[in-house]
């Protein structure tokens, strides 16, 4: 065979090996773009459904109204926290875990009022919060495994080489901090973190 | 009790079970390679008769293949669970697919209820888009939260890691194996002779009746071959399953208890049949189960699936000593 088909097929299979390397890496970070507004998504989600709670168990609670205060005021700074995108993400992790800690408080106390411990309403909303709770811990974890996913992809030959050619960075995983990592027992008179100014608390 | 195997990252479990799995493909395939050329060899057909079986085993998988969940689903009576306004029992059964569809980044699947005391669940469908998942009333009733995450885990994992098609490539293999050496033992047997014999008689001698022999040896022996890896096959991938279950929930206790509940109740599954027994997370043909360590079992024994989860414990910090 002529020198020159041997080239020409050689050159063929390499852009071929290009194309197919290159749309690779292209989907893989689209994963991880998904991946992270899934969480925004989830964290929404649990904002929305917190006015429920407050509303079915207010008649009940009358004398935590305090509790019931703190859990609307950490809903609004993890409002106005996830508002600031990704930028505020660090602080908008901090937030969103204050009112973890809050919520939780909030249904050690639902177990003093048999009432409120029977009332189906409560149970569903806690049903709910505990799903979204799993959803958004979910949502991280699947971010994270496509952040690996991707990574690896750029940092393994011969991927590695398209990665430096067509200018793909590495993500960043989805961390806690370790101070944060550890869900605060809190102490509902504590002040929530401030990440703007927190809405005043709607007129329940 | 089996003692527990050395702790192990879950990374590495689930790249042995892929591997095991393939490999055994790869051996299917010789096997029927090996079949085919035999066969081939002595009647003169060569690859043809191969080829053939290929296709009709196709053909024959190809209506399981975009029918076959709509058929076990009507088959064990199961009822779909309305997405848009479920009942409120169901909430929680639905609250925990979504939990995690998110995980493991599939779609929704349809959500199925089948009305039987009998713990049990299933998974079927072609791909993530056309999947569907089905526990029964029974094990609604007897799992708490956690033990039904690591079961459904259990079950979109199995849509994720294509578990059907893989069951149906391995099934047209084997079934291509059966098709070829029963083809052989009629044309041996009932007919087709007078070729053959005029090629021994021109002179084919020895080396023609040898390879005659080995045909017919194969014949023989390749469709148990093909059945025996076909159901190590399924094992694998049950493992699999059982591991990635665990890459979704990161909580292996919880699915290690919900193995321990199912296959201790003694209800039997009424819906559930030969035909359909490899699909349930465990075995319900109750007698299955308990003559575990079988090469004839479609799943591996409960203990050592048991024992695979604790040793995955340790990674999550997990108590090991709480599961039997």
């Amino acid at each position: 065979m002529d020198p020159i088909w041997i080239v020409l097929i050689v050159l063929v299979v390499v852009a071929a090996g290009i194309v197919f390397i290159y749309n690779g890496l292209i989907q893989r970070r689209n994963v991880v773009d998904e991946a992270w507004n899934q969480i925004s998504v989830q964290l929404k989600r649990r904002h929305d459904l917190i006015p429920n709670l407050v509303n079915a168990v207010k008649g009940y609670m009358d004398f935590e109204q305090e509790t019931l205060t703190r859990v609307i005021e950490a809903r609004g700074a993890a409002v106005s926290a996830q508002q600031a995108g990704p930028a505020g993400a660090a602080q908008s992790a901090q937030a969103e875990n204050f009112l973890t800690g809050a919520l939780r408080q909030l249904f050690a106390l639902v177990e003093n009022y048999p009432d409120l411990k029977a009332n189906q309403n409560v149970l569903q909303l806690q049903e709910e919060l505990t799903t979204t709770e799993n959803q958004i811990g979910f949502s991280r974890q699947h971010y994270n495994s496509t952040v690996r996913d991707f990574n690896t992809s750029i940092q393994t030959f011969p991927s590695v080489l398209i990665a430096g050619m067509f200018g793909f960075a590495a993500r960043d995983y989805f961390q806690i901090e370790e101070a944060d990592a550890e869900v605060p027992t809190v102490n509902l008179r504590d002040e929530p973190p401030q990440a703007a100014p927190p809405a005043a608390p709607p007129q329940t | 009790m089996t003692a527990s195997p050395a702790p192990t990252t879950f990374f590495r479990e689930i790249a042995r079970n892929r591997r095991n799995s393939w490999i055994l493909i790869f051996v299917v395939a010789l096997v029927l390679a090996a079949l085919g050329g035999a066969i081939g060899g002595a009647t003169g057909y060569g690859w043809g008769g191969v080829v053939l079986a290929l296709v009709v085993a196709f053909f024959m998988s190809i209506g399981s293949y975009f029918a076959g969940d709509k058929l076990v689903l009507l088959s064990s009576g199961a009822k779909e669970v309305p997405q848009a306004q479920p009942p409120d029992e169901y909430r929680q059964l639905l609250n925990v697919v979504t939990e995690m569809s998110l995980a493991s980044g599939l779609p929704m699947p349809k959500v199925y209820v089948i009305n039987d005391s009998a713990p049990n669940a299933f998974a079927t469908g072609r791909d993530p888009k056309h999947a569907s998942v089905a526990v029964t009333t029974g094990l609604l009733e007897k799992v708490d939260r956690e033990q039904l995450q690591g079961v459904i885990g259990h079950e979109l994992s199995h849509v994720g890691n294509y578990d059907i098609r893989f069951a149906l490539l391995v099934g047209v293999l084997v079934g291509s194996i059966a098709l070829l050496a029963d083809w052989f033992l009629r044309f041996t047997f009932w007919g087709g002779g007078r070729r053959g014999g005029g090629d021994r008689d021109r002179g084919g001698g020895g080396a023609a009746l040898i390879l005659f022999a080995l045909a017919l040896v194969l014949a023989i022996v390749a469709p148990l071959i093909g059945r025996l890896v076909q159901l190590a096959v399924s094992r694998s991938r049950e493992s699999l399953a059982d591991v990635s279950a665990v890459e979704l929930t990161r909580n292996p206790v919880g699915l290690a208890r919900a193995l321990r509940t199912i296959a201790d109740d003694a209800e039997v599954l009424e819906v559930a049949n030969r035909a359909t027994q490899h699909l349930y997370i465990v075995n319900p043909i109750k007698s299955f189960e308990n003559r575990s360590k079988s090469m004839w079992d479609t799943h591996p024994p409960i203990a050592e699936r048991i024992a695979v989860l604790r040793g995955l414990a340790g990674q999550f910090g997990q108590d090991a000593t709480t599961i039997e």
